[in-house]
């Protein structure tokens, strides 16, 4: 990160008044930093044994040379998905027709806020696909070429379409403000799809693909491994809590299935919320099972194609068939809900075995009818039901030396509608809670810059300045309310957010929604607590013949 | 430059007919052909592009949501119906809303980048213009429309005449001033205005969203010139108009040529129409992130093309790869064999 600029230095360097050249004329900067690497070639081979035909030839190459050894009939291929995709997609056809280029997307989008190139606004991106929809296949656009806009498919505009799709985090802020509901996330997947017919892909999100396929998550984590880092939570949890709790692996004959993203048991800080989702169901005795082979809700394959996107989401339903369980519980992430809320079920409900039910939660006796055709919940919502019920002792005074604010995942919010069930948790574990400015949470929230498979580090400059809304949202309530934790509900935004805000906001942590409600969660009456979930001292709450001193604390 | 070329060409559709009455007297080709001719383009393709839409599968709903869904516990976190709607009614009147009040535009903000005093800031505020200007042009073309039925039917439908009296209720002048009018040409001018002047607006700006602009501009002032100014029999262009309705055609020789060239620009537009982004107006109607209710983890829904044949990888192949370390690590297995080291097998 040594060459990226300080961050006012960035901020100056913003300029929203568009290049003299129109975007067609305008050069695309192939220097590395503005493209992810390319895919090994070995994780196309493995996906292309699995979905044949999807992926191109596998080969080694590099964005930033002349020749990007693409397959002879590259134009073919290419165009030939595009005229299949349009009578597969709607949204795509109309979108290609619609729009009438108002501009009210234009200055929406988190990319385009903090870099003021043009191709980010979610027009001229979709353009770079609209015109050659007009060149190849609209007569108007045939005759009249440059002058409407349309231009034939050419190496140079594929080439364009690698960097700026995988520059777009599929976070759907522009289609909120769009009159007729243009979607760029609809044509970035379209435009990926396409990319990948003739193998230009990013290994971030190809390695992910083809690991969950073999181990069942993104990581590559097998399944021993798994289980140590699960009993390494555990024994954890038992430092913080003096509990040890029950962690239930591949077990048979359990009622749920909770299925979490992988990112919540490989890095701090998800571990954390992955230990609060592990200590409230010992609290609860919940009958359920973790899965080393469902070890991942984060749908990989929703970046790539339609065909990996049912692939890897098929697992969840095998696997509770598998072991018999009722219902799936869904743990904090982001792109697996939206695949789940709007997509599980219409692509794989016919896998359903027919021992599911409807969501009903044990402790409570809620049935989740919201959740009736899939058959899996939200642990928001979950967690909510319990709250409401009475069902939880918490102490939220145990989280008094956090300044808690929220940040609306772009997935649950704008793909879901998911957006009071965590602040209503968020509230009754922590007595300090403010909100960012109106217009960069709820359905107007910012993307981390990170999502859909972009949050790899050769990128770095171009996250950074994607997450400038939403670092700058931050830095006000920091400012205002003295906030220094931002919590979430997706396992993409605590890796993504935390350099997001060292750079925009420094000083604020990030946390997931449920290390904030084991923190408060009391076991039993007059249970004491002396250290956070993270291991460190809980201001107020210190034993005095404890002189033990975390290892971060060691120089305070 | 994109609406200079713009300009010049409706300079030109303007001149095609002055000179074909004036000159070349093809009052019938003008009058009759040409307008008949437009609107049966205007009409095969106008349903053309809107069954090629309905024939591309809907596969998956996604709906954008704008507010809370339908929860759990409805009382405890309230859904909001018109943004995040669950059922067909719900969704009729997000849909209502969208149509008729341009209620996405509504939401717009402008985003400014300024030196705080502390740190840099972002900031948004409202920003209604684009939609004021839109929902002024909008109506105004549409009021228009409808009031041009008068020369379509006879008799009169009595909500052409109720239109007709409360457009002209601030009664300016002789004849009386329509509001549409003023609205038609005030709108199109902002919407210009607003390509010409903001440099964005202006990059993203092609011939194509300058033509019709220009052209619906010069619908307008051609109107309002027979109308206001030339005063054209309009008895005789009932006579034209009521002609093309029956199948009846006659052109009267007391029809000034102003009359050819709004009928000549109309024409244009409707068979322009079609080919054109002009057809946001039935798409906006299909939008899949707007006209479908967010109910697809309550309700099963069918993907027409959705291949049963992809499946999961195997639970029996990955214990087949991992089962050896599985059973050292003491996680349960469906094969027990799997378990066994292969040298010791």
């Amino acid at each position: 990160m040594s060459d990226i600029p300080k961050a006012d230095e960035l901020f100056k360097s913003i300029d929203y008044n568009p290049p003299l050249t129109g975007w067609m004329e305008t050069p695309v900067d192939f220097s590395p930093g503005h493209w992810c690497y390319p895919a090994k070639p070995e994780k196309i081979a493995y996906m292309d044994k699995k979905l044949p035909g999807l992926w191109g030839t596998p080969r080694e190459w590099v964005p930033s040379e002349e020749d990007w050894k693409l397959p002879a009939n590259w134009k073919e291929t290419v165009v030939n998905g595009f005229r299949e995709r349009l009578k597969k997609f709607r949204s795509l056809q109309l979108f290609m027709d619609i729009c009438v280029r108002c501009g009210a997307c234009a200055d929406k989008c988190h990319y385009f806020i903090g870099s003021g190139d043009p191709k980010n606004m979610p027009v001229l991106r979709a353009e770079l696909m609209r015109s050659v929809y007009r060149g190849e296949f609209t007569l108007a656009g045939k005759i009249l070429s440059k002058l409407t806009g349309s231009r034939v498919m050419e190496e140079n505009v594929l080439k364009e379409w690698f960097i700026y799709f995988y520059q777009c985090t599929q976070c759907r802020r522009c289609s909120l403000f769009c009159p007729y509901g243009i979607d760029t996330a609809e044509m970035t997947m379209m435009a990926r799809e396409l990319m990948h017919l003739v193998g230009l892909n990013t290994n971030w999100i190809m390695e992910p693909v083809s690991n969950c396929n073999i181990t069942g998550n993104h990581l590559g984590i097998q399944p021993h491994a798994f289980k140590d880092i699960v009993d390494f939570m555990v024994d954890d949890i038992e430092e913080v809590t003096g509990r040890r709790v029950k962690a239930p692996l591949n077990e048979k004959g359990h009622e749920i299935l909770f299925i979490t993203p992988s990112g919540d048991v490989f890095a701090d800080p998800g571990i954390y919320t992955f230990m609060g989702y592990l200590l409230l169901f010992d609290y609860l005795d919940l009958d359920y099972t973790l899965s080393t082979y469902a070890s991942e809700g984060g749908n990989f394959g929703s970046f790539t194609n339609n065909e990996s996107m049912k692939k890897l989401n098929a697992k969840m339903y095998a696997e509770a068939e598998r072991l018999g369980c009722k219902w799936i519980l869904g743990g904090e992430c982001g792109h697996m809900w939206r695949v789940i809320h709007q997509y599980m079920d219409t692509m794989n409900g016919d896998n359903q075995w027919s021992g599911m039910t409807t969501p009903k939660s044990p402790i409570t006796g809620t049935v989740f009818d919201t959740a009736a055709a899939t058959k899996m919940l939200h642990i928001t919502e979950f967690t909510a039901d319990l709250i409401k019920h009475n069902k939880l002792k918490l102490d939220p005074s145990r989280n008094d030396h956090l300044r808690v604010t929220f940040h609306d995942s772009c997935n649950p919010a704008r793909g879901m509608g998911l957006l009071e069930e965590p602040r209503y948790v968020l509230k009754h574990v922590c007595n300090n809670f403010f909100e960012m400015p109106p217009a960069t949470i709820r359905e107007q929230t910012f993307c981390c810059a990170g999502g859909s498979g972009l949050n790899t580090d050769e990128i770095m400059e171009i996250r950074l300045r994607g997450g400038l809304p939403r670092g700058n949202a931050l830095r006000y309530v920091q400012e205002k309310h003295g906030v220094n934790l931002m919590a979430c509900i997706c396992a993409i935004d605590r890796a993504t957010l935390i350099p997001l805000a060292d750079y925009w906001a420094p000083g604020v942590a990030i946390s997931g929604t449920h290390e904030l409600v084991a923190n408060a969660l009391v076991l039993e009456e007059g249970e004491v607590r002396t250290m956070d979930m993270r291991q460190e001292p809980l201001p107020g709450f210190e034993d005095e013949d404890d002189d033990w001193t975390p290892p971060n604390m060691e120089d305070a | 430059m994109n609406a200079l070329y713009s300009l010049l060409f409706v300079f030109l559709l303007v001149l095609i007919p002055l000179f074909g009455v004036d000159a070349a007297h093809l009052r019938t080709f003008f009058g009759v052909c040409i307008p008949t001719t437009a609107f049966i383009i205007f009409v095969v393709g106008f349903v053309y592009k809107v069954i090629t839409w309905g024939r591309s599968a809907v596969p998956f709903r996604i709906p954008t949501t704008g507010g809370q869904f339908q929860s759990f516990d409805p009382q405890l976190f309230k859904q909001n119906k018109l943004d995040c709607p669950q059922t067909g009614a719900q969704t009729f009147f997000r849909m209502v809303l969208e149509v008729f009040a341009f209620r996405s535009l509504f939401r717009n903000t402008a985003v400014s980048l300024y030196e705080g005093k502390d740190y840099p800031v972002v900031a948004y505020k409202s920003s209604k213009w684009l939609w004021l200007f839109a929902i002024t042009f909008h109506y105004s073309f549409f009021i228009i429309a409808l009031r041009h039925l008068r020369l379509f039917l006879e008799p009169i439908p009595f909500f052409v005449k109720g239109l007709e009296f409360v457009d002209g209720l601030l009664q300016i002048g002789a004849p009386v001033m329509y509001l549409a009018d003023v609205g038609l040409v005030v709108g199109v001018l902002l919407l210009l205005g607003r390509r010409l002047v903001l440099p964005r607006i202006n990059y993203i700006s092609y011939v194509s969203d300058y033509f019709p602009l220009f052209l619906i501009l010069a619908i307008a002032l051609s109107g309002i010139y027979m109308r206001y100014y030339a005063k054209v029999d309009i008895i005789a262009i009932k006579e034209l108009t009521m002609g093309l309705v029956t199948f009846h055609y006659v052109v009267p020789e007391t029809i000034s040529v102003s009359f050819f060239v709004h009928v000549f620009l109309v024409s244009t537009l409707m068979v322009y129409f079609p080919f054109s982004k002009l057809m946001h107006m039935p798409g906006v109607f299909l939008s899949p992130t707007r006209n479908l209710p967010n109910d697809s983890r309550a309700k099963h829904h069918v993907n027409p093309w959705n291949d049963p044949n992809i499946k999961a990888h195997a639970y029996a192949d990955y214990e087949k790869e991992f089962g050896v370390p599985m059973a050292e690590a003491g996680l349960p297995l469906d094969n027990p064999e799997n378990g066994i080291p292969k040298d010791k097998a």
